[in-house]
């Protein structure tokens, strides 16, 4: 069989994307994600409430990517990064001195979802996402 | 270079008012997920878990994963009634613990 | 003006067909105050610049990251200076002897940073401050050479940058450097590497444009070392300068080398006029 450049080059793009397709691994990172949320709130419903996530429309760098997350009267919360190899990013517990707020700088493997979840003083929870998108580096890096 | 944590907090602050505390510590947080020029993988090396204390009393508690950057930054806001020592510990999954303290006064 | 308006187009392009908010990145009187401090990021060229206005690189960089610049604490940049702190009154070397022993405090060296790199008369070339740094350890402490680009260096650099924050860059470029300069401005407008790029090709003829999802700086050296987002480590200009060329597939002079020394000299001048912001926090 003879294939030209053109030919062989599509032909392994087509193999790339019949591998890939199955197993989305942004689906798959989701679903862990998901897992995760659920272990956190043993399985209970979480709805919307006095819960605010602030991160950048576009993080200039994955590496370093400022976050904010405060839910008033929370006992503690949760920070999943959705498209993440390991979506978990940290739980925080808030003690009584302590308002429920945090400022920290996390890693995103790309541009994905970012999910907070507070636990509410009475065992309910809440929940809020961003989207964030994160751009390269104009020169690859 | 040795890890060497570095905390801003209010030398006196006024009695039930909440006031910002930030901390940052030089940390590589090596993830686990990367891997050196030979192909093996780098083991995970993290700051697994940030607490802070005033007087003996817990004020922010957080399990931290390998997705919290190099140099972890936490900056939160909290209040006391009366003078005392906020006490920060940060703990590494080698088991080293690096500690610093500060006295705040009411004023 | 050709080139704000040009940058402040391609950002309003890019919100309005994405739908993002802007990006904030209006580079016109952008002014930054670190801890009461203010510098201009933004100042008239002096005569003879081949920019019509100057720019530092933090007016081009998302709000997020200028935050982070704004407070010395937020600043990671700043574990490497209270590094060098340490490092600064260790004595190293077979002289026994520290920083300390001969320049007392890091303020002695206040306003240095401004008119780096210059010409050393006993020397008999043009010295960067990682040079004179070098000299120092070997001839007065005994001590062996940092790597010119390494941790320590960029450490020690920041920590005596910090000294002359906000004052004016003021590179000579005259008399018996002059030499030195022109050969550095021949490698800044010199095409190099598969893509066929120099300097000025991005950051004289481009800066405020958009590259990728990037805006193009000016490739000021006002604000090094700087702490990238991307490293998550102070990077010096030569090392900044060694990314850009392989970025444009071209093989890195020799960092500490002849070329980048000259180059490095070229650029400083560059930016005289602009204030000393190091270390900054760039992407």
């Amino acid at each position: 069989m003879n294939l030209s450049r053109r030919q062989t080059l599509a032909l392994g793009g087509a193999a790339v994307t019949v591998t890939l397709l199955p197993i989305s691994f942004a689906q798959a990172a989701t679903d862990d994600a998901a897992a995760i949320i659920a272990e956190f709130t043993g399985g209970a419903a979480v709805g919307e409430g006095d819960i605010e996530l602030t991160a950048p429309e576009i993080a200039e760098n994955g590496n370093t990517v400022p976050m904010k997350m405060a839910a008033p009267g929370a006992a503690s919360i949760m920070l999943v990064a959705t498209g993440n190899p390991t979506p978990r990013v940290m739980v925080a517990h808030f003690g009584a001195s302590a308002e429920s707020r945090l400022s920290t700088r996390i890693r995103l493997a790309g541009t994905q979802d970012v999910i907070a979840v507070a636990k509410l003083a009475d065992g309910s929870f809440i929940q809020s996402s961003k989207s964030v998108k994160v751009t390269i580096g104009g020169c690859g890096g | 270079m040795a890890i060497k944590p570095r905390v801003k907090v209010p030398k006196s602050v006024a009695a039930g008012e909440y006031f910002t505390v930030k901390t940052l510590i030089n940390h590589k947080m090596e993830s686990g997920q990367r891997k050196d020029k030979e192909g093996n993988k780098i083991p995970r090396k993290i700051i697994n878990l940030f607490e802070a204390n005033f007087n003996g009393e817990n004020v922010i508690t957080v399990n931290v994963e390998p997705a919290v950057s190099t140099n972890p930054f936490f900056e939160f806001q909290m209040k006391i009634e009366a003078a005392g020592d906020l006490a920060f510990k940060w703990t590494d999954d080698d088991g080293s613990v690096y500690e610093t303290s500060k006295p705040i006064a009411i004023g | 003006m050709k080139k704000i308006t040009k940058s402040i187009l391609a950002g309003g392009m890019l919100a309005l067909s994405l739908g993002f908010a802007t990006q904030a990145n209006e580079p016109t009187d952008a002014v930054m105050t670190i801890d009461g401090v203010t510098i201009p990021t933004h100042v008239k060229a002096p005569a003879g610049s081949p920019l019509p206005e100057l720019f530092s690189g933090w007016v081009f960089r998302s709000t997020e990251t200028q935050a982070m610049q704004l407070d010395d604490f937020d600043n990671p940049g700043m574990i490497f200076v209270d590094q060098a702190w340490e490092t600064w009154s260790t004595p190293e070397g077979s002289a026994g002897k520290s920083c300390a022993d001969c320049h007392g405090e890091p303020e002695s060296f206040a306003g240095l940073r401004a008119v780096m790199p210059k010409w050393n008369e006993a020397a008999g070339e043009v010295y960067t401050l990682e040079d004179y740094i070098n000299e120092s350890r070997v001839k007065y402490m005994g001590a062996d050479k940092w790597k010119y680009s390494g941790g320590k260096m960029a450490a020690m650099v920041a920590l005596i940058s910090l000294q002359s924050r906000g004052d004016i860059i003021n590179v000579k470029t005259d008399g018996p450097a002059a030499a030195t300069w022109e050969k550095g401005k021949e490698i800044y407008y010199t095409r190099v590497g598969q893509l066929d790029m120099s300097c000025a090709n991005c950051h004289e003829d481009n800066y405020g444009v958009m590259i990728r999802a990037d805006h193009l700086s000016q490739g000021q050296l006002n604000g090094f070392p700087a702490y990238r987002l991307k490293n998550a480590k102070l990077n010096t200009a030569q090392g900044r300068f060694k990314g850009c060329m392989k970025n444009i597939r071209a093989t890195p002079y020799k960092v500490g080398g002849e070329e980048f020394r000259a180059l490095q000299f070229y650029v400083a001048s560059r930016g005289n006029g602009l204030p000393i912001e190091g270390p900054s926090v760039r992407n």
